[in-house]
């Protein structure tokens, strides 16, 4: 396949990989902060191939990991109100809210549908012009502009009875809040591809120079991880601390403006809830005042009774970068991927399942 | 008359006969099903495998296949799977009030046609119709008996150190077929279900050696799942190459586009097999030969290193372990 | 966030795409990349071309990594 099976030859990974280990002096942690490239780095097992100088910690760029109680508990109240079709990206079916999980809430009646996209949903919303379709709005920077265009596109074609609910949260602003804590020194920042294909490059120079630190955006293909990594090693071993973007055939400085002023039309900034990591002030979206009518928040009653958070459950923790799955102890024993307690096991890319899937110790 | 199914049709009174008569028993002609007796009587000697599932897919029809041609190679094969030549199989509808008597004869037709190729007759059989809603369209049940020929041991704890894995095709075919049909999920794919019948195969594999040692056919679950099975059941541990494993690209794009990965989507018509090492290449050359196993691949093989685990050498040139799939695959957007 | 891969436009009707990727077609939108043309490669996240790939870049990466692993092996 174009542009994916190049970034994942191993005669050149094993090349970048000796290439480290050589320029590697410096004991170094760099944050991956997104989702995918958790997985990568644990789908080629990269993580073993670093020399012993570097670690790897991993950040809040799950969406679905990061989705609070409160909004999971929202969305499961809403498919339970008789005409609603929920329809969600599949991330989210299985994660737990308080009480419940969509999942559970299908196997007791609820219409929930999984969609690729949310032009499925609209088509959806079309096809059922008496029930009332609601799209769960996760995701980042890299999401939202697309949910915004279909709340547009609702709009231009008069289709009434399609809602979001905006769970949307933006990235640097996190990235800030756990710098900010100042609970996990890190050396060197992997900053999410694909979100900065939207935001560019700009928003990261005020993070690399208010926290010192390298800030380099990657891809998500083995390579890319790899040539981040490369060059995070050698600003390390420079003492630099500036903005480069690695995947530079996915990413503009400026980011995709198209993109970005969609997003701004029918977006705006508010506090949002992280799981883990409390509330961050203009870290979440909201749907602007003229398109109130798509906002399902507005739209319905929905009425949740006081979030809970399990109990015994470190995710806040894990999402934060201060502690890794092995220190948990619901892990793999109460808490695996068929029975999670916490979205880090749920999501496929949360740092619970990527450790339980792929993190084994093989010589264990 | 309706050319819809309903509840009638499944109370065993003049409707329910007439559709047996004109839908099943014409068919799937054979004395046996012929008799409609309450059950079926024959003689048979040996040592017997005996199977049973039910198939509850959606959508009924997919490329390559619908639910009926399904129910029969999944039978036959969950006999092949332990080495016996699949002889009889039992047949039971649960059918939803209201799916068209169109879309039963053509399942009926797919049934007839898969048990022609896999030499397999349907001898006893059932049909229910049930309330809309309680059924998703069409559910089939089976069991199956089959013959397993004198010195032929093959079992999933029979797998040793040293032994080789083959894999007779490329996988995830099925699954992504399925998924491409799916509301919400579709897109446009030539990939059809893998769906066959493996009876024949397997008896050419045991026709070239007496050491295969475990047979077994990556459903559910996939690849690594049954890969899992295997290395749990046997006590040992398996290593296999990514580079190996023949996958098609549709198949690898429909995975990178949803989020899933081909080692954990359904096959229909693919086995594993777990062979000594002195045979292998001539297992495989047997494969080769047959239609469902020209893609054969020697992918991995069996070790005394991480008893109960599996290990993949990735296409990067690292290793990892490949665990067992938990829960359904769902695609994601992260 | 972050899935998304690399497709190729096939053709274009309005603001949709149909795009192939290893043998397999999809329409998809193209709202946010009005720039796209057939014949560039989108970058597709949950049926939406967020950008579109910069095939001489990808080409300049790929040169650049070989640099950068022969750089060391020729420093010993």
């Amino acid at each position: 396949m174009k542009f994916l099976t190049e970034f994942r030859n191993p005669e050149l990974a094993g090349r970048l990989i000796s290439q480290i280990h050589r320029q590697s002096q410096t004991k170094a942690r760099f944050m991956e902060f997104c989702g995918g490239h958790t997985v990568t780095v644990f789908r080629y097992g990269i993580r073993q191939a670093l020399p012993k100088t570097l670690e790897m910690v991993s950040g809040p760029g799950c969406p679905v990991c990061v989705t609070a109680n409160a909004d999971l508990d929202k969305a499961i109240a809403l498919s339970q109100i008789s005409n609603v079709i929920i329809t969600t990206f599949g991330d989210m079916l299985k994660v737990p809210g308080s009480h419940s999980s969509l999942q559970e809430a299908r196997a007791c009646g609820a219409d929930v549908r999984i969609v690729y996209s949310t032009i499925d949903a609209l088509k959806i919303a079309t096809e059922n012009p008496d029930r009332s379709v609601v799209f769960l709005g996760i995701g980042f920077e890299t999401t939202a502009p697309t949910v915004a265009a279909s709340i547009l596109r609702a709009r231009e074609k008069g289709i009434r009875n399609y809602h979001v609910l905006s769970m949307h949260k933006l990235c640097p602003p996190s990235i800030r809040a756990i710098l900010d804590s100042g609970e996990v020194r890190l050396e060197g920042l992997i900053c999410p591809g694909h979100v900065s294909t939207i935001i560019g490059s700009h928003p990261w120079e005020s993070v690399a120079l208010d926290y010192r630190i390298p800030c380099v955006i990657a891809g998500f293909e083995p390579l890319d991880i790899l040539q981040c990594i490369s060059m995070l090693v050698a600003q390390v071993e420079k003492r630099e601390a500036r903005v480069e973007i690695a995947y530079r055939r996915g990413v503009r400085p400026e980011g995709n403006t198209e993109a970005l002023r969609i997003m701004e039309q029918v977006f705006e900034p508010r506090p949002a809830q992280w799981r883990g990591l409390g509330e961050i002030i203009g870290s979440g979206l909201k749907l602007k005042r003229e398109y109130e009518q798509f906002d399902a928040e507005l739209a319905f009653n929905i009425a949740t009774k006081p979030a809970q958070e399990p109990e015994g459950c470190i995710c806040g923790e894990i999402l934060r970068g201060v502690k890794i799955p092995l220190d948990c102890a619901l892990f793999s024993k109460v808490c695996t991927p068929e029975h999670p307690i916490g979205p880090c096991m749920v999501s496929s890319e949360g740092s619970c399942a990527a450790y339980y899937t792929y993190g084994g110790s093989i010589d264990g | 008359m309706t050319d819809k199914i309903l509840l009638a049709h499944g109370s065993g009174g003049r409707l329910a006969h007439q559709l047996v008569e004109r839908e099943f028993v014409k068919a799937l002609a054979n004395p046996l099903l012929a008799k409609l007796d309450d059950s079926a009587v024959f003689e048979i000697e040996g040592r017997l495998a005996f199977t049973t599932d039910s198939y509850t897919v959606s959508p009924i029809f997919f490329p390559g296949g619908d639910i009926g041609k399904l129910a029969v190679c999944g039978t036959v094969n969950d006999l092949a799977m332990s080495g016996a030549k699949p002889l009889y199989l039992s047949l039971a509808f649960i059918i939803e009030e209201g799916l068209s008597q169109k879309e039963l004869s053509q399942i009926v037709v797919s049934i007839q046609k898969a048990a022609q190729e896999a030499g397999v007759k349907i001898i006893t059989g059932d049909t229910k119709v049930v309330n809309r809603g309680s059924a998703d369209r069409l559910f089939i049940n089976t069991a199956g008996i089959g013959i397993i020929p004198e010195g032929v041991d093959i079992s999933g704890s029979n797998a040793r150190p040293g032994d080789k894995v083959i894999l007779s095709g490329a996988i995830g075919e099925h699954g992504i077929a399925v998924l491409s049909r799916r509301e919400g999920l579709s897109f446009s794919t030539d990939l059809e279900s893998d769906c066959a019948p493996l009876a024949k195969l397997v008896m050419e594999m045991l026709a070239a050696s007496p050491n295969i040692h475990c047979l077994r056919d990556p459903t559910r679950g996939g690849l690594a799942t049954t890969l899992n099975e295997l290395a749990t059941q046997s006590r040992v541990g398996i290593m296999i190459e990514e580079e190996k494993v023949p996958a098609r690209e549709e198949v690898l794009a429909a995975c990178e586009m949803l989020g899933l990965d081909p080692l954990y989507i359904a096959n229909e018509g693919k086995l594993i097999a777990i062979v000594s090492a002195e045979d292998a290449e001539r297992v495989l050359s047997a494969m080769s030969r047959n239609h469902y196993g020209k893609e054969a691949a020697i992918i991995g093989e069996v070790t005394t290193k991480h008893p109960g685990r599996v290990v993949m050498k990735t296409s990067l040139g690292t290793t990892r372990i490949v665990d067992m799939l938990v829960g359904d695959p769902l695609p994601r957007i992260c | 966030m972050c899935l998304a891969i690399p497709a190729l436009i096939k053709s274009i009707t309005d603001k949709e795409a149909e795009v192939e990727i290893g043998g397999i077609t999809r329409r998809i939108s193209l709202e946010l990349t009005p720039e796209a043309r057939v014949g560039d490669y989108a970058i597709v996240h949950t049926g939406y071309a967020i950008n579109t790939l910069d095939q001489e870049e990808a080409r300049e990466t790929l040169r650049l990594l070989e640099e950068i692993a022969t750089v060391g092996e020729e420093a010993g």
